[in-house]
C-alpha cells in the first residue's frame, strides 16, 4: 500500500527514551492518593493446615488496617470456573485465602495491610501462625512409576501424535543405536520487576488495577468473575512490564489480594511481592526425558522415541508440548512419543519462555549429538541427512522452512568446517580445551484473534491502540512501524497505545504471536482508516483521486497518490482540514485465515552453533562464541528482533550452565529462592553472540508474513553448549545445568 | 508448628511500637527535600514511595540485582541496602537527574542507540552504574567494562547492547581526554 518502508528497518525503540530516563511507569509506580500497603505472608510448610492465626497482636499496632486470611476473606465466587483464566490448565485453580489447607510451600496464607510500606512489612514480621503439618511429597524421582497421561485441559496443549511405523523393531535392527535419560530441575522466570499491583479504589465499588500481567483482559475477566464486578467498574492497566517470560500469563495471587483488600477496605492498596515470593507462583517443571534413537548405515534415522515425565501440582494438570517437536524436526518413519505428568505438593508449573520446546530440544538435540558420534558422523552432516521436507506429525507441507539455509549460513559464519570431530582435539593458544557444538529447534507460528482502533486528528497525528502488552519485546515500536508503513507516515506522527482494558481486545502476550496477531489487526485497522481517508479525499474540489479505488492509490509521505501517476496526489492534512472533522476513526480486527492455514504446518526454526572453552584443572566453562541462525518469516524490526534473540541466547546459556531452583525435600521448599543463589548470567558471563536472520517469505502464516521470535531463539542453545562441552572434554553431561562438579 | 515472628521484639513476647518518624533532609538531583521518615526507611523506598521518583527500581531489596543503583556523591551504591537517614547532606543523583526524554544524557542516548535493554526495568540501574564506572575511571577494555558492570543483573539478557553502549561513551570520553 505504501513505499516508505518502515517495516524491517532497525528503528530504535519508540519507548526507549521513557525507559532510559525512568519515566516509563510499571505496575507499582502509579501515584494514587490515600494509598495503603499490603504485605503477603507465605506458608513455611508444604502440606497441612493452618490451625490458628494470632491476628489480634498485630491489629493492635496503630496504622495496621487489617489482617486478611481464610478466617475473614469475603464471600466470593463459588465455582471453579470463575477462577479459571484463559490459560488455566485442567483441574481446580488455586484460590488464595480460600480455606485453612496448605497445598504448597510459600502458599500465601495472610495479607497484612497498613498505612505505609514499612509498617506493613513490620506487622507481617510479627504475625504468629500455627500449623498442623502433614507429610508432603515433592520429589519427582520417587514418582517415576506414577506418571499419567493428561487430558486436553489447557489451551495450546497437543497430546503427542500416535506412534508411526515400528519404532521398537527398527531400533533393535539398526546398526547404530543410543538411549539415554536427560534431566533438568525446576526453573523460575524471575523477571527483574517484582510482581506488583496498585489497586486504585475509585469509589462506589470501582477499581483500577495497575497490574503486572501479560494480559490485561485475562486479569479483568478473572477479577470480574471472582469479585462479581461489572467490566466497566474494573479497569486493568499495564503500560510497561519489567519482563514476563510467561510468568504473567496467568493472573497471580498478588492481583487477587490487592483488589480484594481494596474492595474490603475501600482504600487504594499497593502490593509488591518479594523476590523470595517470586518463587511461589509457577515455574518450568522439573522434567525427566528418555530418548532412544537408531540410525541406518547411510546415516538416516531408523527410529526415534522420546518420552517425558514432569511434575505438576495436586490440583491442576499443567501441560506443555515437550515431545511433539521430535516427531517433526527430522525425517523419521518409526517414531513413538510419550508424555506424562506426576502430581506433587508443589504449585502448578507455568509456561516459561519456549515452554515444552526449550525442554524437548535439550533431550532431542543432545541425543542427536550422541547419535551422530555413535554413527561416526559430523553432527551437522547428520542433521542434513535427516532433513524433514514435510511435517510428518500432521502429514502436511510446511508453509515455509528455511532451516537448511540456517544450517549453511550459520556454519559459514561460525567456521564449522574447521572443526575436528574427536572430543578433546581442539585447544586455544593458552592450552584451554575448545568445544564446538550445535543444537536447534522448531516452534509454532500462530495467530490469535485481535482488535485495534485507529484515529487520525486534523494535524495529521495518528493514534493506534490495542490492549497488547510490552514486556521488552518491542510491541510499541513494531506496531508504530506497521501503522506508519500502512498510512505512509513518519514514525514521529504515530503513537501506539497498549496495556489497558479501555482499549480494543488483544490476546495474551505470549507464544510469540503478538507480532502476527496484533500486527495484522493494526494493519487491517489502518487500511480501514485509509479507505475512509480516500473517500474524504475524493470529496475535495477537483480531487485528482476521483473514482480511484483503494488498490489504485498509495499512502506515501503524508499524501495519498495514484499508483499509476505519483504527481496525482493530495496531502492528508489538507484532506482532514477540508473535511471539517476533528478526527477520523476506524476499528477493525484480525482473525487467522483457517481455511488457508490448515493445509500447512506453520513453524519457525533455528540452529545454534556454540563454542565453549574449558579449563581442565578448574572445570570452568565459558561460552566464548555463539551464532544463532533463525528462520522466522519476515523480521519487522532488525534491532528489536536481534535483541530478542540475543536475550534468548543468554537464557540458553543460563539454562545450560547456571539456572536451577533446588528443592529441599525435607521441607518441600526451594532453597535458593533469591537472586544471589538462583544464578543467572551477568555481563562478564556473556561474550560474542551473533544473530542471523535467514530470509524466509511466507504469505500463508498471516498477511504480514511474520512468525514471531520470542521463543524460537532459545531453542537448542542449552543443547549446543552441552554438546560443545562434550566435544571439549569427552564428558557427556545429561543433567543440566552443567556445573563444575559434573566435569571434574 | 508455629510460624515464628521474624521480628525479635515479637519473639520475646511483646509487640514493640514502630519507631517514630522525624524530618530527614535529602538533596536529590540538586533539589532539597525534607521528608518525615522513620529511621527504618531505605533510601530506595524513600525515593519510590515518598518522593515518587520511581525511575530507581526494586528488583530484590537485598543488594543482589543492582536495579536500585543510584549515585551518592558520584559513587554508585545499591539504594536498597542503605537507610535514607544516613544520607543527609550528600548529593544523591538518580536516573531522573541524568537526563529527560527530550534531553538524553550521553549514556541514555547510547543505550537507546545500541538497544541496550528490552523491558527496561534494569536500565536506570545499569545507566547509573555506568555513570559510576565512568566516574571511577577504571574501565577501558571490553573485559573491564563487562567485569565492572556485573553487579547489575539484566534478566532480559541485554548484555551485548549494554557493553556496546557503555564502551561507546567510555571511548568518547578517553578520546576527548586525549585531544
Ligand atoms: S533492589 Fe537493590 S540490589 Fe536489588
Ligand atoms: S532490560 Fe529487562 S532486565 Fe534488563
Amino acid at each position: 500500500m505504501s513505499t516508505t518502508n518502515h517495516i524491517g528497518k532497525p528503528t530504535s525503540r519508540v519507548d526507549g527514551p521513557a525507559k532510559v530516563t525512568g519515566t516509563a511507569r510499571y505496575a507499582a509506580e502509579y501515584a494514587v492518593p490515600d494509598l495503603t500497603y499490603g504485605w503477603v505472608i507465605s506458608s513455611p510448610i508444604a502440606k497441612g493446615k493452618i490451625t490458628k492465626i494470632h491476628a489480634d497482636e498485630v491489629l493492635a499496632l496503630p496504622g495496621v488496617l487489617q489482617v486478611f486470611s481464610h478466617e475473614n476473606v469475603p464471600s466470593l465466587a463459588w465455582f471453579d470456573r470463575s477462577y479459571k483464566d484463559q490459560v488455566a490448565p485442567g483441574g481446580s485453580p488455586f484460590r488464595p485465602l480460600h480455606d485453612n489447607e496448605i497445598k504448597f510451600s510459600q502458599q500465601p496464607v495472610a495479607l497484612v495491610v497498613a498505612e505505609n510500606f514499612e509498617l506493613a512489612r513490620y506487622a507481617a514480621s510479627l504475625l504468629r501462625i500455627e500449623y498442623e503439618q502433614e507429610k508432603h511429597e515433592t520429589s519427582l524421582e520417587t514418582k517415576r512409576e506414577d506418571g499419567f497421561e493428561p487430558g486436553r485441559g489447557k489451551t495450546g496443549y497437543m497430546p503427542p501424535p500416535p506412534p508411526r511405523g515400528n519404532p521398537d523393531k527398527a531400533w533393535e535392527e539398526a546398526p547404530h543405536r543410543m538411549e539415554a535419560e536427560y534431566v533438568h530441575g525446576a526453573q523460575h522466570h524471575n523477571p527483574m520487576e517484582l510482581f506488583a499491583t496498585t489497586a486504585e479504589w475509585r469509589g462506589e465499588g470501582k477499581i483500577t488495577a495497575y497490574d503486572k500481567t501479560q494480559g490485561v483482559y485475562n486479569v479483568q475477566q478473572y477479577l470480574t468473575k471472582i469479585f462479581g464486578l461489572k467490566k466497566d467498574d474494573c479497569r486493568v492497566v499495564n503500560e510497561y512490564m519489567g519482563g514476563g517470560f510467561g510468568s504473567g500469563l496467568r493472573p497471580q495471587y498478588s492481583v487477587f489480594l490487592a483488589v480484594m483488600a481494596a474492595l474490603e477496605l475501600k482504600r487504594s492498596v499497593r502490593l509488591t511481592l518479594t523476590r523470595q515470593q517470586m518463587f511461589s507462583f509457577g515455574h518450568r517443571p522439573h522434567t525427566l526425558q528418555y530418548l532412544k534413537l537408531a540410525t541406518n548405515a547411510d546415516g538416516t534415522l531408523a527410529a526415534l522415541q522420546h518420552h517425558a515425565l514432569h511434575e505438576t501440582s495436586r490440583f491442576e494438570d499443567y501441560t506443555e508440548n515437550v515431545v511433539n517437536w521430535s516427531g517433526m524436526l527430522y525425517q523419521c518413519d518409526n517414531v513413538k512419543l510419550g508424555y506424562q505428568l506426576a502430581k506433587l505438593d508443589v504449585y502448578t508449573p507455568l509456561d516459561m519462555r519456549a515452554p515444552g520446546a526449550a525442554t524437548g530440544s535439550i533431550g532431542l538435540e543432545i541425543a542427536m549429538d550422541e547419535m551422530a558420534y555413535e554413527a561416526g558422523l559430523d553432527p551437522l552432516e547428520f542433521r542434513l541427512r535427516n532433513y524433514a521436507e514435510r511435517d510428518q506429525n500432521q502429514d502436511k507441507p510446511f508453509s515455509s522452512k528455511k532451516l537448511r539455509e540456517c544450517y549453511h549460513q550459520g556454519a559459514a559464519k561460525f567456521g564449522w568446517d574447521k572443526r575436528t570431530q574427536a572430543p578433546g582435539s581442539m585447544r586455544d593458544k593458552d592450552g584451554k580445551l575448545i568445544g564446538w557444538g550445535i543444537g536447534g529447534g522448531v516452534w509454532d507460528a500462530t495467530q490469535q484473534k485481535s482488535a485495534a482502533k485507529a484515529s487520525i486528528t486534523a494535524d495529521g497525528h495518528l493514534t493506534v491502540s490495542s490492549a497488547a502488552g510490552e514486556n521488552g519485546t518491542g510491541t510499541y515500536t513494531i506496531m508504530t512501524q506497521i501503522a506508519a508503513e500502512t498510512l505512509g507516515l513518519p514514525i514521529e506522527a504515530v503513537t501506539f497505545k497498549l496495556g489497558d482494558t479501555d482499549l480494543p481486545e488483544a490476546p495474551l502476550q505470549g507464544g510469540s504471536w503478538t507480532a502476527a496477531s496484533v500486527g495484522t489487526a493494526v494493519k487491517n485497522t489502518c487500511e480501514a482508516l485509509g479507505e475512509k481517508l480516500l473517500k474524504l479525499a475524493q470529496k475535495l474540489d477537483d480531487s485528482p483521486l476521483k473514482g480511484a479505488k483503494l488498490e489504485d492509490v498509495e499512502f506515501v509521505n503524508g499524501q495519498i497518490r495514484l499508483r499509476s501517476d505519483a504527481s496525482q496526489a493530495v496531502v492528508l492534512r489538507d484532506v482532514l482540514q477540508a473535511s471539517g472533522e476533528t478526527k477520523v476513526e476506524a476499528d477493525s480486527s484480525a482473525m487467522p485465515n483457517m481455511l488457508k492455514q490448515q493445509q500447512y504446518s506453520l513453524h519457525s526454526h533455528n540452529i545454534v552453533f556454540a563454542e565453549v572453552k574449558v579449563d581442565e584443572e578448574l572445570g570452568t566453562v565459558h561460552v566464548t562464541r555463539v551464532v544463532n541462525a533463525v528462520a522466522a518469516g519476515r523480521i519487522l524490526n532488525l534491532k528489536t528482533a536481534r535483541s530478542q534473540v540475543l536475550g534468548s541466547v543468554v537464557w540458553g546459556i543460563s539454562m545450560a550452565l547456571m539456572e536451577e531452583t533446588v528443592m529441599d525435600h525435607k521441607f518441600g521448599r526451594y532453597m535458593n529462592h533469591n537472586y544471589a543463589e538462583y544464578h543467572v548470567p551477568v555481563n562478564a558471563d556473556i561474550h560474542d553472540i551473533d544473530v542471523l536472520f535467514v530470509e524466509e517469505e511466507d504469505d500463508i502464516v498471516n498477511p504480514l508474513g511474520v512468525k514471531g521470535i520470542g521463543e524460537v531463539g532459545m531453542l537448542g542453545v542449552a543443547a549446543a553448549i552441552t554438546n560443545a562441552v562434550f566435544h571439549a572434554t569427552g564428558k557427556r553431561v545429561r543433567d543440566l545445568p552443567v556445573m563444575i562438579d559434573k566435569l571434574l | 508448628m508455629t510460624q515464628q515472628p521474624t521480628n525479635s521484639a515479637a519473639r520475646a513476647g511483646g509487640v514493640a511500637a514502630p519507631p517514630p518518624t522525624g524530618p530527614v533532609r535529602l538533596t536529590i538531583n540538586g533539589q532539597q527535600h525534607t521528608l518525615q521518615l522513620a529511621p527504618w526507611t531505605t533510601l530506595l523506598d524513600a525515593l519510590r514511595e515518598y518522593l515518587h521518583l520511581t525511575g530507581t527500581k526494586k528488583g530484590c531489596d537485598h543488594g543482589q540485582c543492582g536495579a536500585c543503583t543510584v549515585l551518592v556523591d558520584g559513587k554508585r551504591i545499591n539504594s536498597c541496602l542503605t537507610l535514607a537517614v544516613m544520607h543527609e547532606d550528600e548529593d544523591i543523583t538518580t536516573i531522573e537527574g541524568l537526563g529527560t526524554p527530550e534531553t538524553l544524557h550521553p549514556l541514555q542516548q547510547a543505550f537507546v542507540d545500541h538497544d541496550a535493554f528490552q523491558c527496561g526495568y534494569c536500565t536506570p540501574g545499569q545507566i547509573c552504574s555506568a555513570q559510576g564506572l565512568l566516574n571511577e575511571g577504571r574501565a577501558h577494555t571490553e573485559a573491564e567494562i563487562r567485569e565492572h558492570m556485573s553487579g547489575n543483573v539484566c534478566r532480559c539478557g541485554a548484555y551485548v547492547g549494554i557493553l556496546n553502549a557503555v564502551k561507546e561513551v567510555v571511548d568518547r570520553k578517553s578520546s576527548e581526554h586525549r585531544s
